[in-house]
C-alpha cells in the first residue's frame, strides 16, 4: 500500500492521527448505514415480489379479456366509449426518506363520477364492463407496485453507492493512512535517536 | 403535489385504462414509445409501460431512477408476463445484495 507524501513532522503525524480517527468513525457508521439499508431492502423486496406477482396475474388476465370483449365492437364505438373517465385518479405524490434516499410516497384519491359506466350499455358488451371494474379496483395495487418498485431500485442504487464507499474507506483510505502514520513515527524517532547520539557524541 | 398516472403501451390492450382515469399513449412501436414515455414524463408522475416496450428502451429508463419522480415501472400486456419485470427485480437484487434471496432456482 502505497503511503501519503508527506513530511515526517510532528505537525503533520497530529494531522494524520485526526484524519485516521475520522475515517475509522466514518468507516463504521457507514457500515451501519449499509446494514439498515439492506434490512430495509430485503422487507421492501418481498413486497415487490409479492405485489408484483399479484399485479401481473390480475392484470394479464384483465387485459386478455378486454380485447377480446373489445373485438367484437368497432374500434370507433370503442373509442368513444372509453374516452370518457367514470373514474378520476388523483395521486398524492410527495417524497419520504428512507436512509437519506428520496422515495416516492403516493396516496391514490379516487372519486367516482357517476354510478355507471361512462357509455350505454347497448354499445358495449359486458365482459368490458367487467374489464373496467377490475382495472379501476386494479389500480390503486398497480399504483403501490409502482412505489415500492421504484423504491427497490433507488435503494439499490445507493446500497451500491454506499458500498463503494465503505470499500473504499476499508481497503484504501484506513491502510494508507495507518502506514503514512507508522512511517512518519518511525521517521520521527530515528531523528530523535540521532540527535541523541550526536549530544552523546559532542559530550 | 397531486400527480397524474400515464400508460404507454399498444393501443388495443390499454384503451381499458382511459375509462379508469389514466392517461394513455398508444404507441405502435418501440421507437415511438421512447418518445411517448418521454412526453408523459414531463407532466405525469407514475407511468405504467407495458414489457414490449419497456425492454427495449430499457437504457433510457434508467435515467428516471436517479430522481424520485417519473415512476416508470413495466406491466404486462394483454400477451401475459414474459417474467421480464421479474429479471429487473432480480437484478436490483443482485446489484444490492449480491445474493439471490427471492428466486431460489438457480
Amino acid at each position: 500500500m502505497a503511503r501519503l507524501n508527506v513530511n515526517p513532522t510532528r505537525m503533520e503525524l497530529k494531522k494524520l492521527k485526526t484524519r485516521l480517527s475520522t475515517a475509522t468513525r466514518g468507516h463504521k457508521l457507514l457500515k451501519d448505514k449499509s446494514d439498515e439499508m439492506i434490512r430495509r431492502f430485503s422487507i421492501l423486496l418481498k413486497e415487490n415480489k409479492r405485489l408484483r406477482d399479484e399485479v401481473e396475474k390480475e392484470l394479464a388476465e384483465t387485459l386478455r379479456q378486454f380485447s377480446i370483449a373489445r373485438s367484437v365492437t368497432p374500434s370507433y364505438t370503442a373509442e368513444a366509449a372509453f374516452s370518457l373517465p367514470s373514474v378520476a385518479i388523483s395521486a398524492e405524490c410527495e417524497t419520504e426518506s428512507v436512509m437519506g434516499v428520496d422515495v416516492p410516497k403516493i396516496t391514490l384519491s379516487q372519486t367516482k363520477n357517476s354510478e355507471n359506466l361512462p357509455y350505454a350499455f347497448s354499445e358495449i358488451t359486458s365482459e368490458a364492463d367487467y374489464s373496467v371494474a377490475r382495472v379501476g379496483a386494479l389500480l390503486p395495487k398497480m399504483v403501490e407496485l409502482a412505489r415500492v418498485e421504484k423504491a427497490v431500485r433507488m435503494l439499490a442504487a445507493e446500497i451500491e453507492r454506499n458500498k463503494r464507499r465503505v470499500n473504499a474507506l476499508e481497503y484504501i483510505m484506513i491502510p494508507q493512512l495507518e502506514e503514512t502514520i507508522k512511517y512518519v513515527r518511525s521517521k520521527l524517532d530515528e531523528n530523535e535517536r540521532a540527535s541523541l547520539v550526536r549530544l552523546m557524541k559532542v559530550k | 403535489m397531486t400527480g397524474r398516472i400515464a400508460i404507454v403501451g399498444d393501443g388495443d390492450s390499454i384503451m381499458v385504462f382511459r375509462a379508469a382515469g389514466v392517461d394513455t399513449f398508444p404507441v405502435g412501436e418501440a421507437k415511438k414509445a421512447r418518445e411517448a414515455i418521454r412526453l408523459a414524463a414531463k407532466d405525469h408522475s407514475i407511468i405504467f409501460v407495458t414489457e414490449e416496450f419497456y425492454k427495449p428502451n430499457e437504457e433510457f429508463i434508467k435515467r428516471f431512477d436517479e430522481e424520485a419522480y417519473p415512476v416508470v415501472i413495466s406491466i404486462p400486456s394483454k400477451n401475459g408476463s414474459s417474467g421480464y419485470s421479474d429479471e429487473l427485480l432480480k437484478s436490483a437484487m443482485e446489484k444490492a445484495l449480491g445474493v439471490d434471496i427471492l428466486f431460489h432456482n438457480d
